[in-house]
């Protein structure tokens, strides 16, 4: 396996870490991190995999669609931050409600 | 159900969702390393276009000539977010009125190396790593420094221009392809002597949009009464 | 491809592990400020892996991008949550609206 492999399962890891935690905790601004967490993780997955040219020169074409997606996952988030500022302002609380549920962490 | 039950329900659950992760993450990995050693990709179709798209930098070949279409959207998708962040509230500048010392220092000095830092980028990222993206990026983090220090012109300016420089990258891309039409029957399809100057016309008008752009979504809602 | 030499393989382990180690600190903290600020060193973390990974535009994208102007949004979002819930808190009042 070369290093290229470990970047791409590396990438992997990193997605299902972003997963388990925006499944797992109830504050929306972790929410927020792990979703960024999860588009790092597709983002290597991406450049990895577009390195294994036979010419050593990477393909030009992961590493544009991964600047795009860069840029996109920051404007996203500042939605998503806004968001969540303006439901703090409306309901008072940035948690997902808790009674009945059971996978939810408490912080 | 009581407290222990829920707990012990809540364990059982959250064993329950790790295990599920894992085998998920068990086949990406498989599907990763299932992948062919070598893989051409679009490598090849990229260095023998690279002459006739004006620039020497393969990625902003590409970005803005081969996937020029791409950026022109992304740039619609940083105007939308805009929109969307300005539709939520008003914007409060989070800036000490006696901004600390340090502060103000590193703005004095940091600021001017910035703006150039931007121009140098933009102007580079036709044969070396740069690029639209990066020198807006930078210009950015400029605003954002000068936002943070209380920096205010003496001048109370009006609101226009502030939306004329939000939509002039798009609004150029979008100009420039428009007017291409005619040229060789399709949307913004650049004339391969062209190709050059037309990339740093739009990747300078992209560069002031995103600047402002993502310094706007940093303040995090529309221009208020005392903007 | 050219053969690996040991330092190569020790310093993309290193990266790869430290990028995996600081994402799940990051995610797993009960402090938010401490975790917002690992995830910047994450974000300063994955510019150094896309060096690695001969993407130079990319790592000047992420490092000003995805680690500098997400950290800064993170940090201004935390500063203003923080100052609603101890107006909300003062007020006792649910419905504060901010127009």
């Amino acid at each position: 396996m070369n290093s290229l492999l470990l970047y791409a399962l590396a990438g992997v890891g990193l997605f299902t870490l972003g997963l388990y935690a925006l499944i797992v905790h109830a504050h929306l601004l972790r929410k927020i991190l792990a979703i960024n967490v999860m588009g790092s993780g597709v983002f290597l997955v991406l450049v990895a995999l577009g390195g294994r040219t036979p010419g050593g020169a990477p393909d030009p074409v992961p590493h544009a669609m991964v600047i795009t997606g860069i840029v996109v996952a920051v404007s996203a988030t500042a939605l998503a931050l806004a968001l969540l500022l303006r439901v703090q302002a409306k309901t008072g609380r940035t948690r997902f409600p808790e009674q009945g549920n059971i996978i939810l962490k408490e912080y | 159900m009581n407290i222990a039950d829920r707990r012990w329900l809540s364990l059982a659950f959250r064993w329950l969702l790790r295990l599920l992760l894992l085998l998920l993450a068990g086949g990406l990995a498989y599907a990763v390393l299932s992948l062919p050693d070598q893989a051409v990709g679009l490598t090849n179709r990229v260095a023998a276009n690279l002459e006739t798209s004006g620039v020497s930098n393969p990625v902003t070949a590409v970005l803005l000539n081969f996937r020029g279409y791409d950026t022109l959207l992304e740039m619609a998708v940083l105007l939308v977010a805009l929109l969307g962040v300005w539709s939520l509230g008003i914007a409060v500048v989070p800036c000490r009125v006696d901004p600390e010392p340090v502060l103000s220092m590193l703005v004095g000095g940091l600021v001017p190396m910035m703006i150039l830092m931007a121009g140098y980028l933009l102007w580079v990222g036709a044969d070396a790593p740069g690029g639209a993206f990066q020198a807006g990026s930078v210009l950015a983090a400029s605003g954002i420094l000068l936002l943070l220090s209380c920096k205010r012109l003496p001048v109370r300016l009006p609101v226009w221009p502030l939306r004329l420089v939000l939509i002039l990258g798009l609004a150029t891309f979008v100009t420039v392809g428009a007017a291409l039409l005619p040229v060789n029957g399709f949307f913004l399809q650049y004339p391969p002597g062209l190709a050059g100057a037309l990339i740093l016309f739009i990747e300078a008008a992209a560069t002031l949009s995103i600047g402002v752009t993502l310094a706007a979504l940093f303040l995090g809602g529309r221009p208020g009464p005392d903007a | 491809m050219e053969t690996m030499t040991v330092l190569q393989w020790v310093l993309d382990g290193t990266l790869v592990l430290a990028l995996l180690w600081l994402a799940w600190r990051a995610l797993s903290t009960p402090d938010l400020f401490t975790a917002i600020v690992l995830f910047i060193a994450f974000g300063l973390m994955m510019a150094l892996a896309w060096v690695r990974l001969q993407a130079p535009d990319i790592a000047l994208a992420e490092a000003a991008i995805g680690a500098g102007l997400t950290g800064a949004l993170l940090l201004a979002a935390l500063a203003r949550s923080n100052d609603l819930a101890d107006s909300i808190n003062d007020d006792h009042t649910v419905d504060t609206e901010r127009e």
